[in-house]
């Protein structure tokens, strides 16, 4: 058995220093592809965050990972793996999309907004509901099922946006646009409101949404006796049955509930930036969000932080494909991919090193006591 | 051979984890060919000093020596390198793999198996006709009854070559028949020279078991004795450091309306295989009702099935008004609303949830009601205000509602989840196992809050594989066999003999009669 190490050191130094481990591995593949590693992170950097619309951007992308991320993390505490966070977000939009093509001449612009965003959490659960029920009532696995549920929400969006959904006239499988009263605000236009200026970024109101989420999943898990009993059921089945919990319906309440989240996705996506349905919107966000909720040890605090990071690097990649053609769109995902191996899956690499050295530090400090105790 | 030297000597070993102490300053010798013993309560640091020996943890400071010979133990390789072996109280078995190819496991001697296996099945069968550890080498372990994958872990342990064997609480998951073979296996192996190091809380096993028997207490080394020259009652006074009463004297019950009854329960599993068959048990309030019988006879589905865990698949129970059976069943969570309380012999499967801090732990099962759990949220002041008066009437130690509910130890943990159920001032409890892995002085404890909450007007049901305690506890004693109920007898009027020959199934009470002029 070994001592604990301080609080500090696990949360805080250990993340950091795999950061730092992983942009010395992106270095020196920078370096062979012949392009100064230092520059490459300081256009990084400054594309992520450097000015306004850059840092816009980046919230975007982060509204996007924090969705996803919640929806992974809270799945997860009721011992539930869920994939089909991509399938439950193209889901999520296609919901959104329904309301508001059906809606957007009648409704004002609150009232279908709000009805937007329920729709949204209404077609992400029954998405995720489905897979659910199979693995409560039936004992299909749900890591296969809800696999093979992206594929169908995938082809359920082709066939939808080429023969239902699609514009009269249009060439590309896209719906019309919505009517302004389907349009969640920009930041930037919030903010000329309020007299300030800033450039234009796809940065909308669904982040504050996504931050009312965070607070919500935290409430809900650690403060209502729901939350008590889904955690139990993720710990020990057994003692969630022994305490009185039907895990079958909580399975199935906490999939919608994660499916709910993922859904959300639409609503940034679909309400906030393309103002009507398109084809593969999702982008991966709902397989990132995997990665997203093991960096934030399931916890929406680390995952708001591990989002930021996610949203950086999304869009601080682009500028870098942007800025310097020797590194290709490819290069930036490999890069992406090193930092989430090392953030993510190599998370524990490094905590056994951190283990000895705080373990030898002990002793140092024991035994220095111990001899100023001897010469008192 | 009076200058043989040992065949372990430990030299002032000493342990620490963080603040906790576990071993100071511990020398002991054991002699070759002997079988000593090991006893102490939970916590006592037997098990760390034993983790030792096997190189599973390095000592702080001190020395080993084997045969005399100062060694250096730095990992399970090292200790078998010096002779000695491991059989684990969880078995580290393969269950899809034969006996014959988990005994090479580990030990294969190159890259192709057949020559190591045809070398196994050789030493196999010596090691078994010598000790009379006779397993089929090609039976898939899985297979095998616990007792005989037993066995396999010693044939493992041996053939590796070790000359002495740490046992650690290998009765645990044994019957008392299965558990005397045992001991002739050991003493088969002492007397061809092995030397054995048997680990246990059991009093029994060591005086029936031992030649010298070691105490321990608080990580120190309190004791040693020929087991000739000792008794039960001297070695549980030096295991706890103070005098205990292995019986309790409890007030004559006054048994009342009944509580629970069950009628013509019957429960089929998963293959249609009857484990319950025909059960009528009726508990008054005001009684406490004890099952004995060997494990695995059907008690741990019975509790199940009292509990709301599974419904009964024939028969019916009933509780004041509500009947409850196949059609019409309750689940736990109903059943605590019916005042029925219980007390799992599982308890890290059922009782608590191991990550939880123990504030959280003790509201499982009533993190709904007030005043835990308001409309929509839980206040959790008031929840750990609930934990540590539990702990202070319970004397959980240490008394920290904020540590995980893993890290107590067994009989803390035992300590805790009693109080929980018992504090709701159930008309029903239900308690299986209630000292399993508990500590000698708490196990008195927990049998005084037994019985002060019979005497407040609980009908209790108590379900023990140890058969002391059902006598101590019980004013009725039903014997379970499997998956009946096979005997019934006043708790005033039971004795060993009666019950242990009912739990085997060869009871005739003509018979008896009979045999007594």
């Amino acid at each position: 058995m070994k001592a604990p190490l301080p609080g500090w050191v696990d949360i805080g130094l250990i993340p950091v220093v795999n950061v730092l481990l992983a942009f010395v591995v992106v270095g020196l593949i920078v370096l062979a592809v012949g392009v100064n590693p230092f520059t490459a992170v300081r256009i990084m950097i400054v594309g992520a965050v450097g000015y306004p619309e850059a840092i816009g951007y980046t919230l975007y992308y982060t509204t996007n990972f924090i969705f996803t991320g919640l929806a992974v993390a809270l799945a997860f505490h009721a011992g539930l793996f869920n994939i089909g966070g991509e399938g439950q977000a193209y889901l999520g939009g296609l919901g959104v999309g329904l309301v508001v093509l059906a809606l957007d001449a009648t409704l004002p612009p609150v009232l279908l907004i709000a009805l937007a965003v329920l729709a949204a959490a209404l077609f992400g659960a029954a998405w995720a509901a489905i897979p659910a029920y199979l693995q409560a009532y039936r004992g299909s696995h749900i890591v296969i099922t809800t696999i093979m549920f992206n594929f169908i929400a995938a082809a359920v969006m082709v066939y939808l946006m080429v023969n239902v959904l699609i514009a009269p006239g249009s060439m590309s499988p896209e719906s019309r646009a919505f009517a302004d009263a389907g349009h969640l605000p920009f930041i930037h236009d919030l903010l000329a409101y309020a007299g300030i200026t800033m450039g234009q970024s796809p940065l909308n109101l669904a982040i504050v949404w996504a931050a009312l989420c965070c607070v919500f999943v935290w409430v809900f898990l650690w403060h209502t006796p729901w939350g008590f009993e889904l955690r139990t059921m993720g710990h020990n089945p057994s003692a969630a049955i022994y305490a009185g919990v039907d895990i079958r319906r909580m399975t199935v309440l906490a999939m919608c509930l994660s499916g709910a989240l993922a859904g959300f996705v639409g609503v940034n996506e679909i309400l906030g930036v393309h103002h009507r349905l398109i084809l593969n919107f999702t982008a991966g966000y709902g397989f990132a969000g995997i990665a997203v909720a093991l960096m934030g040890r399931n916890h929406p605090v680390g995952i708001v932080l591990a989002s930021l990071l996610f949203g950086m690097l999304q869009q601080g990649g682009a500028e870098l494909s942007f800025d310097i053609p020797a590194i290709t769109r490819e290069m930036v995902v490999v890069i992406q991919g090193l930092i989430i191996l090392f953030c993510g899956a190599l998370a524990h690499f490094t905590r056994p090193w951190f283990e000895a050295l705080f373990g030898a530090l002990r002793a140092r400090s024991g035994r220095t006591t111990a001899a100023g105790a001897a010469e008192a | 051979m009076p200058d043989t030297p040992p065949a372990i000597e430990l030299r002032s070993i000493d342990k620490s984890f963080g603040p906790v102490h576990a071993n100071r300053g511990v020398s002991l010798s054991i002699a070759r060919g002997s079988i000593t013993g090991i006893i102490g309560e939970n916590g006592a640091g037997k098990s760390t000093l034993m983790s030792i020996l096997y190189g599973l943890y390095e000592a702080d400071s001190g020395a080993i020596l084997v045969d005399g010979q100062p060694v250096r133990i730095k990992s399970p390789r090292d200790a078998i390198a010096s002779g000695i072996g491991m059989v684990h109280q969880h078995f580290m078995l393969i269950d899809t793999f034969t006996v014959l190819e988990n005994v090479v496991l580990g030990a294969e001697t190159g890259a192709v198996l057949r020559p190591s296996l045809a070398a196994a099945r050789q030493e196999l069968e010596r090691l078994g006709r010598e000790y009379g550890l006779r397993v089929n080498p090609d039976a898939l372990v899985g297979d095998l009854p616990v007792s005989e994958q037993q066995r396999v872990e010693i044939l493992k342990v041996l053939y590796r070559g070790a000359r002495i064997l740490i046992l650690d609480e290998p009765s645990a998951v044994l019957t008392p028949q299965e558990t005397e073979q045992l001991f002739r296996i050991l003493q088969a192996l002492r007397d061809r020279g092995a030397t054995v190091i048997l680990i246990t809380h059991k009093l029994r096993e060591i005086m029936a078991a031992t030649d010298t028997v070691f105490v321990m207490r608080h990580g120190q080394m309190v004791a040693e004795r020929q087991t000739k020259a000792t008794n039960s009652e001297e070695l549980a006074e030096l295991m706890v450091g103070r005098k205990v009463r292995l019986a309790l004297d409890k007030p004559a019950c006054h048994a009342e309306a009944p509580a629970l009854t069950a009628e013509r329960i019957g429960l089929r599993d998963g293959r249609g295989v009857a484990v319950l068959d025909n059960i009528d048990i009726t508990v008054r309030a005001g009684e406490i009702v004890g099952i004995a019988g060997v494990s695995g006879n059907g008690q741990s589905e019975l509790l199940e099935v009292l509990a709301g865990i599974r419904a009964p698949t024939t028969g019916r129970l009933v509780i004041g008004d509500r009947a409850i059976d196949a059609a019409h069943p309750a689940d736990p969570a109903e059943m605590r609303a019916l005042g029925l309380a219980h007390v799992p012999e599982d308890r890290h499967r059922y009782a608590m949830v191991a990550p939880f801090d123990a504030t959280e732990t003790s509201v499982l099962g009533y993190h709904h009601e007030p005043p835990f759990s308001g409309r929509y949220l839980m206040d959790r002041r008031a929840m750990a205000g609930h934990c540590s008066n539990l702990m202070e009437h319970y004397d959980v130690r240490p008394r920290r509602p904020e540590l995980r509910s893993s890290s107590f130890s067994g009989g803390n943990q035992q300590k805790l989840v009693l109080a929980r159920e018992i504090a709701t001032k159930p008309k029903i409890l239900l308690v299986g196992q209630p000292t399993r892995g508990v500590d000698i002085g708490a196990i008195e404890f927990i049998h005084r809050q037994l019985v002060a909450a019979r005497d407040a007007g609980c009908a209790i049901l108590v379900v023990s594989v140890e058969l002391d305690e059902v006598m101590a506890l019980a004013d009725r004693i039903l014997v379970m066999y499997g998956g009946q109920i096979v005997g019934e007898v006043e708790g005033s009027a039971a004795d060993e003999r009666t019950l242990g020959l009912m739990m085997a199934n060869v009871w005739r009470p003509d018979a008896a009669k009979a045999g007594v002029p």
